[in-house]
């Protein structure tokens, strides 16, 4: 086995790695600095590096992964998902819709994406595969008239989840976010508590930006969780240890595919180990 | 909030200026900070890498060590470099071949192909006044064949009619067959979003390639993308022949570093910015508004 010594090369290559997986810099420099506290100079073989380097992840990971859970006594518990263009709003509503009916829950869904071209059409289809029913108008009608509807709806069949998708928007687009407000505004006139949840999904592959994306879509719609999709590629999505750190807001699941059940529970652990990746020192050696 | 390199990089090289003359090690301090905030516009780091040596070997050759204002002087060499890197030549689409011209458009799952494909149609019809026909070769994404058939309507350009049960290699056969027979001067085709770590979907994609022999092939990439983008980049590049590079979102407030890091694994030219979700949000790529925004100025 080979034993390297934590001196500031071999953090600089533990550093190196922590920014190749998006963790950022600022985040990258402030766990491997936690490792070094304890162990600095001292000898340590390449899986007990590993395994230090994960730990310190975990530590950050491990209070935010949470389930999504759904309040029985809400008839609806209604979920606003939300997010930047194409990040996997509409998949990861569908995957969660065939879980909670895999559940026995009955799921309305709301085509709250009035302006992309085949959205509705898309959550149809998501809605045939699930056996949840949709809610659509045409497209180009108002999304919050759209969310209205839905819910009324949901509350006449006494549904057990709505679920609302909604057109992806760039978080630096003040009048896209102010139609958020309102959809928002618009759901608290039948029901003063909704919505529930609102999910943000981010996208793995994302870089920093997705930092400010949940600081803004925090502020404008109240974000209570993240989603993350797209992690069955070779993207980390690290910049969610930053996010943890920061805004501590739960992880409720994360997307590995475009498939049905291709949505798994975030498990801290397991993230953390897939960031550090299999062999530290080889990374190092990579890298330098 | 950042704060520009220019502050930083004045922060601390121009007090130092006042002290006296610079080292080396202050050159390499302030190549420190060129690095991280390169990192923090998401640039990836074997890039990052790369690009700190050539600007310290230009700031040696240019003899930082000795201005007055070093600090603004390295700004400039690192924002020059920037701007070559990114290419200052303007790459138009090429449709210099035989017609029907095929353009093949590939990416990750949700990168903006299929927007984008719609754009260029609706470019090449208005300014090229070409005839132009779209084709989607997804099969997989709900709704996707119908997502093109709307924008073709919404631009005005014809598209591929939808037939059931063809695979993509199929449909890009008939594609090129309809082309033909319609006197078409350029077929745009979209494909299904794929990761590159799955084998399937990239042989098949290699495939596609084959079976049209296009004249263009685009890799459409999100301007918000972090380090995975020289993954990305490298691997669509090895499986095909990449004619170029569209970045979508930068519409966005990334700071685009992904940009440099394509650029910089491919040596392949960033043709297009997309920068809205409207079908003529579609520019030029500006090399010099990318190297301001990685840099914070
Ligand atoms: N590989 C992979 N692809 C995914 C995942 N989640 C979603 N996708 C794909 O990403 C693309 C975009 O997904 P959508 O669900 O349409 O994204 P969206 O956020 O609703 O997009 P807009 O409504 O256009 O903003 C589709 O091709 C999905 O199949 C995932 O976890 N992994
Ligand atoms: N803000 C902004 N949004 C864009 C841009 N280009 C595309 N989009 C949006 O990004 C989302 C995804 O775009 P698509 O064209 O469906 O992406 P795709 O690559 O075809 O997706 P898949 O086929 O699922 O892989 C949609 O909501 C588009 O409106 C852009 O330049 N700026
Ligand atoms: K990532
Ligand atoms: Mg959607
Ligand atoms: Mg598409």
């Amino acid at each position: 086995i080979r034993k390297r010594r934590l001196d500031d090369e071999t953090l600089q290559d533990l550093e190196d790695i922590l920014v190749q997986a998006d963790l950022g810099v600022e985040t990258a420099v402030r766990i491997t600095e936690r490792l070094a506290r304890d162990r600095y100079d001292k000898e340590i073989d390449d899986a007990e590096l590993r395994e230090v380097l994960a730990s310190e992840i975990t530590g950050v990971l491990e209070p935010v992964a949470r389930p999504l859970e759904i309040d029985g006594a809400r008839r609806p518990h209604v979920v606003l998902v939300v997010g930047v263009n194409g990040s996997g709003k509409t998949t990861t509503i569908g995957k969660l819709a065939a879980k909670f009916r895999a559940d026995g829950k009955s799921v309305v869904l709301g085509a709250g994406d009035t302006f992309r071209a085949a959205a509705i059409e898309q959550l149809k289809i998501w809605g045939e595969r699930t056996g949840s029913t949709v809610v659509a108008r045409p497209q180009g009608s108002d999304a919050s008239g759209l969310a209205f509807d839905a819910l009324k709806l949901a509350r006449e069949q006494n549904a057990d989840l709505l679920m609302l998708d909604t057109a992806g928007r760039l978080q630096n687009k003040a009048n896209l976010m102010a139609e958020l407000e309102k959809i928002v505004r618009v759901l608290r006139k039948q029901d003063e508590t909704a919505p529930h949840t609102v999910l943000l999904v981010l996208d793995a592959t994302t870089g920093q930006n997705a930092m400010n994306q949940v600081e803004i879509f925090t502020q404008v719609a109240g974000v209570t969780g993240l989603v993350m999709t797209k992690l069955d590629g070779t993207a980390r999505g690290g910049i969610l240890v930053a996010i943890a750190a920061r805004h501590g807001l739960p992880v409720h699941a994360i997307g590995v595919g475009e498939g049905i059940d291709d949505l798994q529970p975030f498990e801290a652990k397991e993230f953390a180990r897939a960031i550090v990746g299999e062999t530290i020192t080889e990374a190092g050696d990579d890298a330098a | 909030m950042f704060d520009s390199l220019q502050e930083r990089l004045s922060g601390i090289l121009d007090t130092l200026t006042r002290r006296g003359a610079l080292t080396e090690a202050d050159v390499s301090a302030a190549l420190r900070e060129v690095r991280r905030a390169l990192l923090e516009a998401d640039v990836a780091l074997d890039v990052v890498r790369d690009f700190v040596e050539t600007v310290r070997e230009r700031a040696v050759g240019a003899n930082v060590v000795k201005s007055v204002t070093p600090g603004q002087m390295v700004v400039k060499i690192v924002h020059d470099t920037l701007v070559e890197t990114l290419g200052s030549d303007a790459r138009p689409i090429d449709l210099n071949a035989a017609p029907p011209v095929a353009i093949m458009m590939v990416g990750l799952q949700g990168s903006g192909k299929t927007t984008t494909t719609a754009k260029i149609a609706k470019r090449l019809t208005e300014r090229g006044r070409s005839k132009v026909l779209m084709a989607s070769l997804d099969t997989r994404r709900p709704a996707a064949q119908e997502q093109l058939k709307i924008l073709g309507e919404q631009v005005s350009v014809d598209t591929l009619p939808i037939v059931a049960g063809q695979s993509p290699v199929q449909i890009a056969q008939r594609a090129m067959q309809a082309a033909r027979l319609g006197g078409y001067d350029v077929v745009l085709l979209d494909t299904a979003g794929r990761q590159f770590v799955d084998e399937a979907l990239m042989a098949e994609m290699v495939e596609i390639e084959k079976a049209t022999d296009p004249h263009e092939v685009l890799l459409v990439a999100d301007a918000l993308t972090g380090q995975d983008a020289v993954n990305l980049a490298r691997a669509f590049d090895e499986r095909l022949s990449l004619t170029g590079i569209v970045l979508t979102r930068l519409d966005g407030d990334g700071r685009g570093g992904a940009a440099l890091s394509m650029r910089a694994v491919t040596g392949k030219p960033i043709k297009l910015a997309g920068v809205g979700e409207k079908l003529d949000e579609l520019e030029e790529f500006h090399p010099e508004r990318i190297a301001n925004r990685i840099l914070g100025m």
